[in-house]
């Protein structure tokens, strides 16, 4: 069976740009090093390139394990982008700390490779290389910082939770296959439905699958290595996997879900939409407690899982469902585009802040609006998003949830809308807080002046400017979700 | 581009303006609020002129393509109502910028661009007839209100900017969800093709109960005012008047657009309360603000108590007093704006608000203390001047439908006269003692300035009132048509007894 290469060309870029960055990194020496930075931004825009040109196509290849189509390639793109800005406010970071920039950049972009795979996978095989190829580089770079306690501390926890849901994922994998006869999503949801579905070790086998991802999107109970990880990992590693790591986490959970399950989704749906209740109330209710930002925006990151996870529990099994499992995938999608615009835009603030201080309780940011009155902006303006204020994007995100709720209105949907309400209400309280220390508080003395950068500036600028944009037009990011569909291969 | 988008335009240009301008001196940055603003008043101004008075509908309607995956567009047209409530916002606005002209000198642009935001968001609000945009406007006048009060306030600004802020988002979300379920069954945010929407009564409560409360907690009413009293004493003075004069007529302007003719059935069911309501909500916040040493907090809560009078006008359902609530919507406007200006230029002077602290001031300030006078005439419905043409139709209508609630809002407005003209008393009479009260100066030129649109519309709107009433009628019959008026009418003697 012929590979069809166009069909793969993001991935194959990715992966060249990736040992050319490795070995870049053995040419250069001292100062000159910093340039695989750019080296990496380069081999990203040529792989957005060739996903641009994917854009309409329908291509299957390796069987039917992969597969590109409007879905997979708008998740590509948000992953892509996200890797864009991430290597935008990486570069100072690292190219003035000591850190090893080449192998940074490497394991950065090799994770990313498993990301864009993530969307196109239609076997449980293949999902599972995905998610160890997101992972594994993940564990390393969050202990980047390796004289750091707190970053050995993050790495150590990371990979230790991580090891122990990937088991659990395997073994529910494994059991799914024994029950169904196949590893193809499509031919286990046909196996589900013409065999005998109460099966309760198929059902066990299905949770134990689920509690896998929850541990990579941070859903309670599987959070607490989150603000640990993220506190201690390098800042921009925070980033990706707040951001990009996640959106991977729910990549996977939506192909299992919606594709595989889809004919038990009277199970699970209930069970993860108990867990997006717990998820943002628990991630709302431990960040208003927190004084430090990073800490703040993990737990907010938590939350904010809660939210992506409300559209799971609204899922129908049967063929008159399709409307409203359409509804919520896409609903999920837009908000994780929405949520990595906004997110990687905070931390970016944030390490424009604290790159060079370490400074990062919320007390320090006091008096933001006089140091910087553009970094102050940009931070408002993505916590704002992040609670969904208007004009923002994050108001459009939290209204495809609740629009994804009305398609079809059930009592359970209802619960789930009002904790959304209710959630929304309770984060503005401490972004409210932030941005009350931004533009209220007085500066203390003696802070040094702020370099951003030009790269971290642009992006930070760019970010906000998208965040407004497409707060105040919409339509830029629906136009695309609305026609995605991952179950017309289903 | 129409005349409303252009209305809605000027002030965000203005604002641009102050946020790319590298260099500009305080001076030129008061010239652009300035200027943006008066521009703004005059395209309101055109907005009239072009204004249909026989016509009851929507008018000037403006379309322009938004969100084409959900079909919402950017809707813009007006009615009487919301043309009277454009007119308030852009003529207050530019008075406000006038009046902080000295004493908001801390982070000016910044000052001023909020107010020029502030202020398009306003008009968006009134102008919006598609229900997605109503809600965008609806919930972007909370920032630049939260960065106003929180800013510039007073000393507790910052625990009032965040309460302002959560009570009316949670207010503003349970509207969201109830527009998402409109959307659901209209297929479309257009307002006319919602309005024509046959609800069933079940759904009609949901939905009713979602609005009525964001809007209550606007207004506000008993028992979701309490963020109001912080708010407006904490928030500068051009915060205030903004806050009193416009936005909280964005929840009685929501009732009256949305939650009457959307759901009629609902509203003829729940009016009783509502009457209710606004008569604890009268009674509650005249006898609270008897007792207040503090006169911004003594004003705050006079706002309670009249705003009760507008929804209890507003649920009353009767063209004289449903008329006259759309009235007494500007009057408030204007009387409580003018107060709070007044105010405000008293504590420049002295620095404090305390009502102990003043006494006699009337001889040394003889120019403020008249001006202070005339506005609470108004405040508390002389007959002459424009608080009497809002306040009585609206006790006669009310008094006509419901004879409980008529007598029992009638104390409020006794209550109204007791409270303004004590803490007068209080301020302006008396022994002028004490070196403080002895050296206050009067009001400068540019204050009075300031004033003077307000005090001549009060006196004009008092003695001629019936433009506004030609203005505002045909929209508000349209409405009671809608809900059906007749058939409260033909059982008033039900509705009395779920009332006492």
């Amino acid at each position: 069976m012929p590979i069809d290469f166009i069909a793969i060309m993001p991935e194959i870029v990715l992966t060249v740009t990736a040992l050319l960055v490795l070995a870049a990194d053995l040419a250069l020496r001292g100062d000159a090093k910093q340039l695989v930075n750019p080296l990496a931004t380069f081999g990203t825009l040529i792989a957005i390139g060739f996903t641009v040109f994917l854009w309409g196509d329908e291509r299957t290849t390796f069987g039917t394990m992969f597969v590109v189509d409007a879905y997979a390639v708008v998740f590509k793109l948000v992953f892509l982008v996200a890797l864009l800005a991430i290597l935008g406010i990486s570069w100072r970071f690292f190219a003035e700390g000591r850190y090893f920039q080449g192998e940074y950049y490497f394991l950065l972009l090799t994770s990313f490779i498993g990301m864009v795979l993530m969307p196109s996978a239609r076997d449980l095989l293949l999902l599972f290389v995905a998610l160890e190829t997101v992972s594994i580089p993940a564990f390393v770079m969050a202990g980047l910082r390796k004289r750091d306690l707190y970053s050995s501390e993050a790495a150590l926890k990371f990979f230790i939770i991580g090891v122990l849901s990937v088991a659990l994922m395997l073994f529910g994998m494994s059991m799914v296959y024994g029950f169904t006869g196949t590893t193809d999503l499509v031919g286990i949801a046909e196996a589900i439905r013409a065999g005998d579905a109460d099966v309760p070790l198929l059902l066990g086998s299905v949770m134990l699958v689920i509690v896998g991802f929850g541990f990579k999107v941070s859903a309670v109970p599987f959070h607490f290595w989150a603000p640990d990880t993220y506190a201690g990992s390098p800042m921009p590693v925070a980033a990706m996997l707040a951001v990009a790591s996640k959106a991977a986490g729910f990549a996977g959970l939506i192909a299992i879900a919606f594709v595989a399950f889809e004919p038990l989704a009277e199970v699970w749906a209930p069970v993860l939409g108990v867990i997006a209740i717990l998820t943002m109330t628990l991630g709302n209710l431990i960040a208003l407690q927190q004084r430090d930002l990073i800490r703040l925006l993990a737990y907010s990151s938590v939350a904010q899982a809660g939210y992506m996870l409300v559209p799971f529990g609204l899922a129908r099994s049967g063929s008159d469902a399709i409307a409203v499992n359409d509804a919520a995938v896409q609903a999920v999608l837009f908000y994780l585009a929405a949520y990595a615009v906004m997110n990687i835009g905070a931390f970016g603030v944030a390490i424009a802040v604290n790159r060079r201080t370490g400074l990062r309780s919320i007390a320090d940011y006091a008096g933001l609006s006089a140091r910087s009155p553009l970094l102050a902006l940009a931070l408002t303006v993505f916590l704002l998003s992040l609670g969904g204020a208007p004009p923002t994007v994050g108001l459009w995100a939290k209204f495809a949830i609740l629009e994804a709720i009305t398609v079809d209105v059930t009592a359970f949907g209802v619960v789930l809308g009002s904790f959304v309400v209710i959630n929304s209400v309770i984060a503005f309280f401490y972004y409210l807080k932030v941005v009350k220390t931004l533009w209220m508080d007085e500066a203390r003395e003696g802070l040094p002046t702020l370099q951003p950068g030009f790269n971290l500036s642009a992006v930070v600028v760019v970010l906000m400017v998208g965040t407004v944009v497409l707060g105040v037009l919409p339509g830029l990011i629906t136009d695309f979700t609305s026609i995605t569909s991952v179950l017309a291969t289903g | 581009m129409g005349w409303i988008s252009i209305t809605i335009a000027l002030p965000l240009v203005g604002a641009l303006v102050l946020a790319v301008a590298p260099e500009l001196s305080a001076r030129g940055v008061r010239a652009v609020g300035m200027g943006a603003t008066v521009l703004t008043l005059l395209t309101s101004v055109a907005l009239l002129t072009q204004f249909d008075l026989s016509e009851p509908g929507l008018q000037l309607l403006e379309r322009f393509t938004w969100i084409p995956a959900i079909g919402a567009d950017v809707a813009l047209a007006v009615d009487g109502v919301s043309l009277l409530l454009i007119l308030l916002t852009t003529l207050l606005t530019p008075l406000i910028l006038f009046a902080s002209w000295s004493s908001v000198t801390d982070r000016l642009r910044g000052y001023v661009a909020a107010f020029l935001v502030l202020e398009a968001a306003v008009i968006g609000v009134f102008a919006s007839v598609d229900l997605l945009l109503f809600y965008v406007f609806f919930e972007f006048t909370l920032i630049p209100m939260y960065l106003i009060i929180g800013i510039w306030g007073g000393t507790l600004r910052r625990y009032a900017a965040v309460k302002f802020f959560l009570y009316t988002l949670l207010g503003g979300l349970l509207m969201l969800v109830a527009i998402l379920y409109l959307f659901g069954q209209a297929g479309t945010f257009d307002y006319e093709a919602v309005r024509a929407l046959e609800l069933t009564i079940t759904e009609q409560r949901w939905l009713f109960v979602a609005f009525a409360l964001a809007f209550a907690v606007k207004v506000p009413l008993f028992p979701v005012h309490t963020w109001l009293p912080d708010a407006h004493t904490e928030a500068p003075t051009g915060g205030s008047v903004f806050l009193a004069g416009v936005l909280l007529k964005m929840g009685t302007f929501g009732l009256l657009r949305y939650a009457l003719p959307i759901f009629p059935d609902a509203t003829v069911e729940f009016a009783p309360w509502l009457l209710a309501i606004s008569v604890v909500g009268i009674l509650y916040g005249a006898v609270v603000a008897l007792m207040q040493a503090d006169i911004k907090r003594l004003i705050a809560y006079s706002s309670v108590s009249h705003m009760g009078f507008v929804v209890l006008g507003t649920f009353a359902l009767n063209a004289t007093a449903t008329s006259a609530s759309v009235i007494q919507m500007v009057n408030h406007g204007l009387s409580t704006g003018a107060l709070f200006l007044l105010i405000g230029f008293l504590y420049e002077r002295r620095h404090t608000r305390q009502i102990a602290a003043f006494g006699g001031l009337a001889k040394q300030v003889p120019v403020m203390a008249g001006l202070w006078l005339v506005v609470s005439m108004s405040s508390l419905a002389l007959p002459g001047l424009n608080g009497f043409v809002g306040e009585f139709p609206i006790l006669l209508g009310t008094f006509q439908e419901n004879r409980t609630a008529g007598v029992l809002a009638a104390f409020g407005a006794v209550l109204a006269a007791v409270y303004l003209l004590w803490a007068y008393q209080r301020i302006f009479h008396g022994p002028l003692e004490g070196a403080d009260n002895q050296n206050t100066v009067d009001l400068k030129p540019r204050e009075i300035g300031v004033l003077t649109p307000i005090v001549v519309l009060i006196v004009a709107i008092g003695l001629y009132p019936q433009p506004m009433f030609d203005l505002v009628e045909p929209s508000v019959d349209r409405v009671l048509t809608e809900v059906g008026v007749s058939e409260l009418e033909v059982e008033p003697a039900a509705t009395t007894s779920e009332e006492g």
